[in-house]
């Protein structure tokens, strides 16, 4: 119900036409998906799915050994570090990526300390640059993928590893044979958990993108409130779930065949 | 867009207010009412919110008053659609005033309740979004120019082509809001900022993606900080964020190029669902008469429309630019009126230039 309630009433808005003062005039029309191809918007979504499969690319890179020494250390240090991993979520996103704002400044803690240290003479600008929104995603979704990661490689027996050790197989061979092929459905959990909200994410390219490009997230504010052309705003919105649908479908689909093989 | 993400540090604000005023709610409007005392839903700017004036309304009537926060025009809309807020008494600005208004949202206004309507300044009377007054009466007004840092910028600038001066590369701001921001570019080629000329649009957005380069960040919510900070040193701005600072950075100062360009007006209004018409009209009589408007004025440094007001108030405010405009200025400002479908000229030019 409260899925597909809203849903619905979403599909039939995204049908309807815009009133001259933002209202939504119920004139069926089928406009708004055919301005979805206009080649204008080609590279808002263009770049937002680079943008979020880096995101995801970089958060798989960070997480995967994080989640292998959480997953490998004693049960009182794992408590520990699962803790620690938890602790972001006690304070309001909106307010954390605010202070990434001030560290990242001209004038920020981050210049003013490597400047004082005297590492760098020149301050460095990546506050409102795509750098930043990279590293605004990757710090608010790095723990979707740790969490899965952690969970899959957990259920792997030690025992396993030093059964290829035995075998002679490299440092690289147990990860690449052993740990990686095992730790898949953790993998796959932690993209889609991480790629989705960054393909729809609003704040942090709003904060730290400082409003130079758009992305799908932010079109959607835009068309929404701003433009108020709920119509529009309704099919952009549609067109992102049934993307992000589609894809987590699929990746589901290729577990399931894999784990059959 | 103006100042959306403010909301969240307006709101806890609020509630720390109301946490220790007599007035104390949770906020909700949609609460019943006690029925020995009257209660009053104000939905307004989150830097309009002030104690003082609150709890003098309700000493002299026993009403309460329950103050609520917006921090966009967008955002005051979206609440009111939904046809349920519950607010009596609203604060849009001019070109919202007529959108709502269409909407059939506005009551209309008993001017005979409203006796301190006649005090308010004649050029802010007559206005083309509601010359009658017939739904709403300005409340504070102000322009859009530019912040600088006196530092950095020695001669104060007096064109808008400084925010096209390559020397200023990564140290200028602009609006995160698309009419103010092409209707700058259309006013520094001498167009009205009202155009709606898909031509002119598409020149002003050939002029804008030149500027781009030199575009640190275009944000409605932080050009202040960002100012204060030294980050930049040219912001296209509201004069009254700029006006607070420069109590926190004396050499920020604030000028309208000669080109002129917006002046807007946030006016008082009330709701057609409001229950209690007759004390919503009490409360904005209440708003505007002179010595409260002094108060108000000096406090929040917003200019008021009441006529009165700039003479009585600190030297400190009276000769600020950023919030009282010398009349010179105000003569070559335009206000910005709802674009109608043109605006989707502009919907599409803005966006073409974000995805340059």
């Amino acid at each position: 119900m409260f899925f597909f309630v809203p849903l619905l009433v979403m599909l039939g808005v995204s049908l309807a036409s815009r009133g001259t003062y933002g209202g939504v005039e119920w004139t069926w029309t089928l406009t708004n998906y055919l301005r979805l191809a206009d080649p204008l918007y080609w590279n808002i979504y263009l770049r937002s799915v680079l943008l979020a499969g880096v995101t995801t690319g970089v958060c798989l890179v960070l997480g995967f050994p994080l989640a292998y020494v959480m997953a490998r250390a004693s049960p009182r240090i794992q408590n520990l570090l699962l803790f620690l991993a938890m602790i972001p979520f006690w304070t309001n996103f909106l307010v954390r990526t605010y202070a990434w704002m001030f560290i990242l400044r001209t004038k920020g803690v981050m210049n003013t300390g490597l400047m004082s240290l005297g590492l760098i003479d020149q301050p460095i600008e990546i506050l409102y640059t795509d750098s930043a929104v990279l590293l605004g995603l990757v710090y608010g979704y790095l723990p979707f993928m740790v969490l899965p990661l952690y969970v899959a490689i957990e259920r792997i027996a030690p025992s396993l590893e030093e059964a290829a050790q035995d075998l002679y197989a490299g440092g690289w061979a147990v990860f690449w044979r052993v740990i990686f092929p095992l730790s898949k459905p953790g993998i796959v959990a932690g993209c889609v958990l991480v790629f989705i909200p960054s393909l729809g994410a609003f704040i942090t390219p709003h904060l730290l993108g400082g409003g130079r490009s758009m992305m799908l997230g932010t079109l959607i504010q835009h068309e929404f409130l701003v433009i108020r052309d709920w119509p529009f705003g309704s099919a952009l919105s549609f067109l992102l779930m049934v993307l992000l649908l589609s894809l987590t479908v699929s990746f589901f689909k290729r577990q399931g065949l894999a784990d059959r093989t | 867009m103006r100042k959306l993400l403010k909301k969240l540090v307006g709101v806890a604000g609020v509630i720390a207010l109301l946490g220790c005023s007599p007035s104390s709610s949770d906020g909700d409007p949609k609460g019943s009412d006690t029925g020995t005392s009257q209660v009053l839903y104000y939905f307004t700017w989150s830097d309009y919110v002030d104690r003082d004036l609150v709890q003098g309304f309700e000493r002299r009537t026993g009403a309460r008053v329950v103050v609520d926060t917006f921090s966009s025009n967008e955002e005051l809309l979206a609440k009111v659609q939904s046809g349920v807020s519950g607010y009596d008494v609203v604060v849009p600005s001019d070109f919202m005033v007529s959108i709502m208004a269409m909407q059939g949202l506005l009551a209309e206004l008993e001017l005979s309740g409203i006796p301190n309507a006649e005090l308010i300044d004649p050029f802010l009377q007559q206005l083309p979004f509601d010359p009658h007054h017939k739904f709403s009466l300005p409340y504070f007004w102000g322009t859009v120019g530019i912040g600088y840092d006196s530092s950095v910028i020695l001669t104060p600038p007096t064109s808008w082509e400084i925010l096209w001066d390559p020397r200023y590369k990564g140290r200028i701001s602009m609006l995160d809001d698309q009419r103010e921001v092409i209707g700058l570019a259309l006013r520094a080629m001498g167009y009205s900022l009202n155009s709606r000329d898909p031509a002119l649009i598409e020149r002003a957005k050939q002029k804008l993606i030149q500027q781009k380069p030199l575009v640190k960040v275009y944000t409605s919510e932080s050009f202040d900080q960002l100012l204060v900070s030294g980050d930049v040193v040219l912001a296209h701005a509201w004069g009254g964020p700029i006006a607070r600072a420069m109590r926190e950075r004396p050499s920020i100062r604030y000028v309208v190029p000669r080109e002129g360009g917006t002046i807007w007006t946030d006016c008082l209004a009330v709701l057609n669902t409001s229950r209690h018409k007759a004390l919503a009209f009490r409360f904005i009589n209440y708003l505007l008469e002179t010595d409260v408007a002094v108060a108000t004025s000096n406090r929040l440094l917003f200019a008021s429309s009441n006529r009165f007001v700039k003479d009585r108030v600190d030297p400190g405010v009276r000769n600020n630019p950023a919030v009282y405009p010398p009349d010179a200025v105000i003569e070559r400002m335009e206000w910005m009126v709802d674009a109608g479908e043109a605006i989707r000229f502009y919907d599409r030019a803005w966006t073409e230039l974000k995805v340059h």
